[in-house]
């Protein structure tokens, strides 16, 4: 077992650091490494935060779910480190630890006193190039990811639904598939498709390290470089385009399984922040969205649940941070006995209005108030800061979104909203997902 | 030691000074005339209020009404003041405030989040003085609500853990006012009136029974203002009498039949209350058997050894009274009696001999190390005032914290785990497929 030198670096580093309003400092090492750091002084800590641009959409059918899978063998060990050590290091340091797998994004975190940083660091290094993945510990962790299955998805008939709403609503796209991956590619997956993802996607030149928290910006990048330094670069190649066929035609699916309540959910396929040809439209829909579904006071909630009272609850939901197109959903639970259909048509006369006539200026301002006092609130949240920056940039945004958020947010017309309706809230670009429940004794709704 | 440990601990070395001494927050706390107590936290990096009140107006209220606390709570903010629900949204988020609601088994309460800039704090926390000082419970309103909780209860029939849930407070509480679900039963709601609503309601939400906490970057006196002006026109009440002790129940296992991949297991005891002097030794022995995530004794049984389940885990509930102590996991179906072995061999295991000085020592490095974690955020801080003021616990509960742990010994743990725990009274509640039971004769 080869020892880690703990070098200090001296490596010819092309520093490029900027700091500007967010007070976000971003710095490359030499071997592709990204550091974005915002200092926040509020608690003596900070959370670490690596993010690797790879995530289900860049799977493919056969080894589906296999991000999330190596995403639970990094805590088994390392050439230096037992299995499960890695937690128990960071707990012993009063840090917590965890990490994330999304369509876009692996990421790892931890969340420590500041001064305990160089933790934290040192572990990630080692793990991003000496992971030493092992049968035993495969077999096993394959079957708690199964259990993981299980608890997320086949016991929670919304969960079924969305699962198979998502493959529907996503033809060509790579989101089609499930985070966790279909049982079947779970059953099939071998300790060397794992071996050859982590070879493929993990090195310092597809990574970006965030740290949010009370610690000084260069500081950080030289205890980055201190511990990632050395950690050879990979030549990574980005991922093939696996776009969504524009406005692919209209579907529909009903799933009948066991369940008690039933749900209706229709999803348009709209760009998202990375696949917009116009910024503006973006910020357009994100007014939308909170125009029927921002608060108690939106349309969805004040027209659906309240006024008609068909809907036991309604909303709508965009989110522009995804690397491929996405979709505006909206979604509805009956209230009582009225019936899916009658909801289809309640939601249908919203999206109706949406694109027949344009907002009010007061409900404008008012979506523009709950958009900017929200993004203010999330600053409270440290994880959370660190995390919108990690989905923004794999997402292939860039954080610098941030900078361009408000001005977007406040230059929405009424007219434009008005308008990403009439483009994109369309039959072409529409999935309907039915949940009909098999009750007990086999009556369906 | 391996190469890389001895790295480690050179680092450790360097680094192991005294972790940055987290200040707690300092805690103001001052009555208003009319009783209610008021709990503030200056926090001033960012321009943001966060507001909690919280009165003693749980399910634990319910007495033969079984949601009532919770349809009360959910109605405040459809009517008041001559505002119908669309106008009380509307006031709240003109200005980008969020306001929400909720009750469990001890308390109901009232949140509002908003900016400190004057026109929208003010005409926030207007609107939400109006919701608690003249509630309208309009009868449609009022029906509709009902229907939501219809729609929860049958949303609950196809949610396993939500029905072993129910069934563990019913096993372990009996006749004690925990034994009832916040949410209610389908008869329960169908037969609450507006009647018992608004009696409900001027019986507990006053101002004796109630606790405002404040964290927000607020002066004193704004914070005082604040208070006065929110919670002066409430009556002033008295505060809800003390609910009875429960009584540890009869050992039983509860299998309820359900159709799903996963067996959810559930294994209750009586646990503790708030301000139990043994609180610190139980509070560390947890976070070593099942309270500390992928690091706990629990997980690594069960989990990491054995591959049975993907979450496993124990908890305290510590409430006004003998809250429970919860075993838990779900697992696969056909593992269930292997799953059930571990777990309860493991608990009656460990209250017997304690944590290794070794686990003891991480526990402790890992909790008050990380203490900071759990106030470096304002929604963290309320929460805890909240609690602090709720129940009654001293001020200087968290500034305390640290050496409370540190002083934990392995033989505080054993005892207090025997003395609190009592494995012959407990309750196990599976929520899954017929046949598992066998499983477990095998």
């Amino acid at each position: 077992m080869k020892r880690i030198i703990v070098t200090i670096c001296l490596l010819a580093v092309a520093w490029m650091a900027q700091a500007d309003d967010l007070g976000i400092y971003e710095y490359e090492l030499d071997n592709g490494l990204t550091v974005l750091v915002r200092p926040d002084h509020r608690a003596p800590v900070a959370v670490s935060q690596l993010w690797y641009r790879v995530g289900s959409s860049y799977e493919y059918r056969g080894v589906t779910g296999i991000s999330h899978m190596l995403e639970h063998m990094m805590f088994k060990g390392t050439e230096r480190l037992a299995p499960g050590e890695f937690s128990h290091i960071i707990a012993r340091h009063g840090g917590r630890d965890n990490a994330m797998t999304g369509r876009d994004f692996t990421a790892y975190h931890q969340q420590l006193a500041a001064d305990r940083l160089a933790i934290a660091f040192e572990l990630e290094a080692d793990r991003m190039h000496r992971l030493q993945l092992t049968e035993e510990e495969f077999v096993n962790e394959m079957e708690v990811v199964k259990e993981e299955r299980r608890q997320r998805v086949d016991d929670i008939p919304t969960a079924v639904m969305m699962e198979r709403f998502f493959a529907t609503a996503y033809t060509s796209s790579t989101y089609h598939q499930p985070i966790i991956g279909w049982q079947e590619d779970l059953d099939n997956m071998t300790l060397d498709d794992v071996q050859a993802w982590y070879d493929r996607w993990y090195g310092p030149d597809n990574a970006i390290l965030i740290v949010v928290g009370d610690v000084e910006p260069e500081a950080v990048r030289d205890l980055a470089a201190e511990y990632f330094g050395d950690v050879p670069a990979r030549d990574i190649a980005p991922p093939k385009p696996s776009h969504d066929i524009p406005a692919p035609g209209e579907r529909r699916i009903a799933v009948r399984i066991p369940a008690e309540v039933p749900v209706i959910v229709m999803g348009y396929q709209v760009p998202s922040g990375a696949t917009a040809d116009e910024e503006w439209e973006t910020y357009a829909l994100t007014v939308l969205a909170t125009v029927l579904s921002g608060g108690s006071a939106a349309r969805l909630p004040s027209q659906l649940v309240r006024g008609q009272e068909i809907a036991a609850s309604a909303g709508a939901s965009y989110s522009p941070i995804a690397r491929l197109d996405t979709l505006f959903l909206f979604s509805a639970n009956p209230a009582g006995d009225t019936g899916l259909d009658t909801l289809e048509q309640a939601l249908n006369a919203e999206i109706e209005r949406a694109r027949e006539e344009p907002i009010s200026e007061a409900e404008l301002e008012r979506a523009q108030n709950q958009i900017m006092a929200d993004h203010l609130f999330e600053l409270d949240s440290m994880f959370y800061q660190a995390m919108q920056i990690g989905m923004l940039e794999t997402a292939d945004i860039g954080w610098r979104e941030l900078e361009r958020f408000e001005a977007g947010i406040r230059s929405v017309t009424p007219e434009q909203v008005q308008q990403v309706a009439q483009r994109y809230l369309i039959p072409d670009r529409l999935t309907v997902g039915l949940l009909e429940p098999i009750r007990q004794g086999g009556e369906q709704e | 030691m391996r190469p890389f440990l001895r790295t480690l601990s050179i680092l450790w070395l360097v680094l192991w000074l005294p972790l940055a001494q987290a200040n707690s927050p300092e805690i103001r706390h001052w009555q208003l005339d009319n009783g209610a107590r008021v709990y503030f936290v200056q926090t001033e990096t960012l321009p943001i209020v966060d507001l909690r009140v919280t009165f003693d107006a749980g399910a634990a209220r319910d007495g033969e009404q079984a949601g009532l606390a919770r349809l009360t709570n959910s109605l405040l903010s459809q009517g008041a003041a001559g505002l119908n629900a669309d106008e009380l949204a509307l006031a709240f988020e003109s200005v980008g405030a969020r306001y929400s609601s909720g009750s469990e088994r001890d308390m109901a309460w009232l949140q509002l989040r908003s900016l400190t800039r004057p026109e929208a704090l003010t005409a926030a926390t207007d609107t939400l003085a109006m919701i608690l000082a003249a509630p309208e419970f309009p009868e449609a309103d009022l029906e509709r609500q009902r229907r939501q909780m219809l729609v929860a209860l049958q949303a609950e029939r196809q949610s396993p853990p939500t029905i072993a849930e129910r069934a563990l407070y019913e096993a372990l509480y009996g006749d004690h006012p925990y034994a009832s679900a916040p949410q209610g039963t389908e008869d329960s709601v169908r037969a609450l009136s507006r009647e018992a609503v608004v009696e409900f309601h001027e019986q507990y939400y006053t101002a004796g029974n109630a606790v405002l906490a404040i964290v927000g970057d607020l002066s004193a006196n704004e914070a005082r203002e604040l208070s006065e002006r929110l919670l002066a026109d409430l009556p002033a009440g008295d505060r809800a009498p003390q609910l009875p002790e429960p009584e540890p129940p009869e050992p039983q296992t509860v299998h309820i039949p359900y159709p799903s991949a996963q067996t959810h297991v559930l294994i209750g005891q009586l646990g503790i209350a708030r301000g139990d002097e043994d609180y610190f030794p139980l509070y560390v022995g947890n976070h070593i058997l099942g309270g500390s995530g992928l690091v706990s004794m629990l997980v690594h049984e069960m989990r990491e050894r054995r591959g049975l389940s993907y979450s496993s885990y124990s908890y305290f509930v510590p409430s006004a009274e003998r809250g429970p102590f919860i075993l838990g996991t779900q697992v696969r179906a056909d593992r269930t009696g292997e799953a059930l072995e571990v777990l309860e061999n493991l608990f009656v295991e460990f209250r017997a001999e304690g944590p290794s000085a070794d686990r003891l020592q991480a526990a402790q490095e890992n909790i008050t190390g990380s203490f900071p974690l759990n106030i470096d955020s304002n929604r963290k801080i309320v929460g805890y005032v909240s609690m602090i003021g709720f129940y009654g616990l001293p001020l200087d509960h968290l500034d305390t914290f640290i050496g409370q742990v540190e002083a934990v010994t392995q033989a505080a743990i054993v005892s207090s785990f025997q003395n609190r725990l009592d494995p012959e009274h407990r309750v196990r509640i599976l929520v899954g497929p017929e046949g598992i039971l066998a499983d477990e004769d095998e």
